[in-house]
């Protein structure tokens, strides 16, 4: 059953992991390049008010491999990673309905909780597969530019995001059993509304505490950059949604009618 | 013990009703038939006893096993044919049924392979490349390559030509004479009278009828075929009148000697008298 959902998923798998290794590559590769223009436009960036807070730039110097690294990664494989993990979990559940093989599946001697349980290993097996992937290419482009950037901070970067596709793709997988057509749109804008929540987040004191809404709270690079560490708070209310997100969905599919 | 056996056995959409108070029997053994018009509630009966949607009401039993707590079991000893035969469209027909054995934990290659044989099934396309009559014949392949103690068939033939239709049937014959218990639902009654020993009549979600195809096909209405007129009878317990050229045709319900009375006082070129085939007698149900 997982074999099966790997195959199911493997286009998906190439395509979204080609395209993130090579932006992240692309990013890297272009850094040398970017340091000796980034002297003077660094501090510019550092200076631009609630801009800057929003994206962790006033704590980060863009003249530095790991300042550069930690903006651009964040925007990439935070938002890649983050829209992959949400198609994959949106539609790992819906789309047996959405095609109509609902039936052939579970009408073969394979209870509900055992074909959810495969489903979600599957999905946490495409997320690492992209994850190594996408660290393995970054660590080749890094080495190939001659950097050696401190491995703590990287690691937890990489780690940080890896989490929050997990998060991200459960919050999708809780939401799928409740769906019987494809949820692209529902799981794409959810992550894409996360992903603002903490820009805006970052933007004022007032509605800080959006912060535990969204799991790109605790994938700031700044702080990760800074502290060397993830942040417990966030990161314990993200921990909280993914159970909740499984739990949902093993409850709802598991007594679910099948119509078609 | 039966192979089938529902007892008030309820489903409810919301509000919307799906079958009610369905108490229906099916011998183990047996070859059935399960009748009824679009929207009568025969899916929704099949879809309940294989576990895709939970009753609202009832209790059913499948060889035995009640199908809330003992699903996977019963599934195990079930072939199942949908009226829709849906599989994933990337792959290939042979890996559809060795991905349906491998749920199964069995190895059916070798029926597998005789069932492919026989239905003329190419393995190796493509399920896209399918027209709806070859992914009918990969569902029956799943449905049947594990020699289930119970085939539950919806609507198996739509889709099948004429000579398929007779090899799928040959099939099942075959597999009914080893001991298989067969339920087929259809809307074709010449193929439940033809092959069912037993069969129910389902009409907006309740049973109303389960018998033997012969007791099912007798009744005390007579098809009257009369020729050299076209005039309604003045007579009562008259159906479904069909009137061609100069021929009329009725469902006779009343007493013969009256028809004949009535009869012999017209001039008639050709008269016949017959038993309704269970097509008429099924509208008769429905009218």
């Amino acid at each position: 059953m997982v074999k099966h959902e790997l195959k199911q998923g493997r286009t998906t798998l190439l395509i979204w992991t080609a395209v993130i290794a090579f932006m992240l590559a692309l990013c890297v590769l272009i850094y040398p390049e970017m340091e000796t223009q980034m002297g003077d436009v660094s501090s510019m960036f550092a200076e631009m008010g609630g801009f800057s807070a929003a994206f962790g730039m006033d704590r980060l110097n863009f003249g530095e491999f790991m300042g550069f690294f930690g903006v651009e990664c964040g925007n990439i494989l935070g938002l890649g990673g983050a829209f992959f993990a949400a198609l994959l979990g949106i539609s790992v559940l819906a789309k047996e309905e959405k095609e109509q093989t609902a039936e052939f599946l579970l009408t073969h001697p394979v209870s509900r909780r055992a074909i959810v349980g495969k489903k979600l290993v599957s999905v946490l097996i495409q997320i690492l597969l992209l994850n190594i992937s996408v660290a393995g290419v970054t660590a080749a482009s890094i080495w190939a530019i001659g950097e050696s950037p401190a491995f703590r901070p990287l690691f937890l970067l990489f780690l940080a995001y890896l989490i929050l596709q997990v998060e991200v793709a459960s919050v999708c997988f809780g939401i799928s059993a409740f769906l019987n057509q494809g949820g692209a749109g529902v799981g794409l804008g959810l992550a894409a509304l996360l992903y603002f929540l903490n820009i805006i987040a970052n933007l004022t004191e007032q509605v800080r505490f959006l912060k535990y809404a969204t799991p790109f709270s605790y994938t700031e690079s700044a702080d990760i950059i800074t502290e060397e560490c993830l942040d417990v708070k966030y990161l314990s209310v993200g921990l909280l949604f993914t159970v909740i997100g499984i739990g949902v969905g093993f409850y709802r599919y598991c007594r679910k009618d099948i119509l078609s | 013990m039966d192979a089938i056996k529902t007892t008030s056995l309820t489903k409810y959409y919301g509000k919307s009703r799906g079958i009610t108070d369905m108490d229906l029997t099916v011998a183990q053994g047996d070859f059935f038939g399960f009748i009824g018009p679009n929207g009568a509630g025969k899916s929704t009966t099949i879809r309940t006893l294989l576990g895709l949607i939970a009753p609202s009401d009832g209790n059913a039993q499948i060889l035995g096993m009640d199908i809330g707590r003992q699903k996977e079991e019963i599934l195990s000893r079930v072939g199942y044919m949908p009226s829709e035969a849906s599989f994933y469209r990337s792959m290939r027909v042979g890996d559809i049924i060795k991905f349906s054995a491998e749920l199964r934990r069995r190895d059916c290659s070798a029926e597998a392979k005789n069932l492919c044989e026989r239905l003329e099934l190419d393995v190796n396309k493509k399920i896209r490349e399918l027209s709806l009559g070859n992914r009918k014949k990969v569902s029956i392949v799943c449905a049947l390559q594990h020699m289930p103690e119970l085939c539950i068939l919806d609507e198996p033939t739509s889709g099948l030509d004429p000579l398929m239709q007779r090899e799928f049937y040959a099939i099942l014959e075959e597999r009914n004479k080893g001991g298989t218990t067969v339920f087929v639902s259809s809307h074709i009654l010449s193929e439940v009278q033809r092959y069912c020993r037993h069969a129910a009549v389902i009409r907006e979600g309740r049973l109303l009828a389960s018998d033997s195809t012969e007791r099912l096909g007798h009744t005390d209405a007579k098809r009257v075929r009369l020729r050299g007129t076209k005039l309604p009878l003045e007579l009562p317990y008259v159906k479904d009148v069909q009137t061609e050229g100069d021929s009329v045709s009725f469902l006779y319900g009343g007493n013969l000697k009256e028809l004949l009375n009535v009869l012999a006082g017209m001039s008639l070129t050709d008269v016949s008298i017959t038993e309704p085939d269970l097509e008429e007698i099924f509208m008769h149900y429905y009218s």
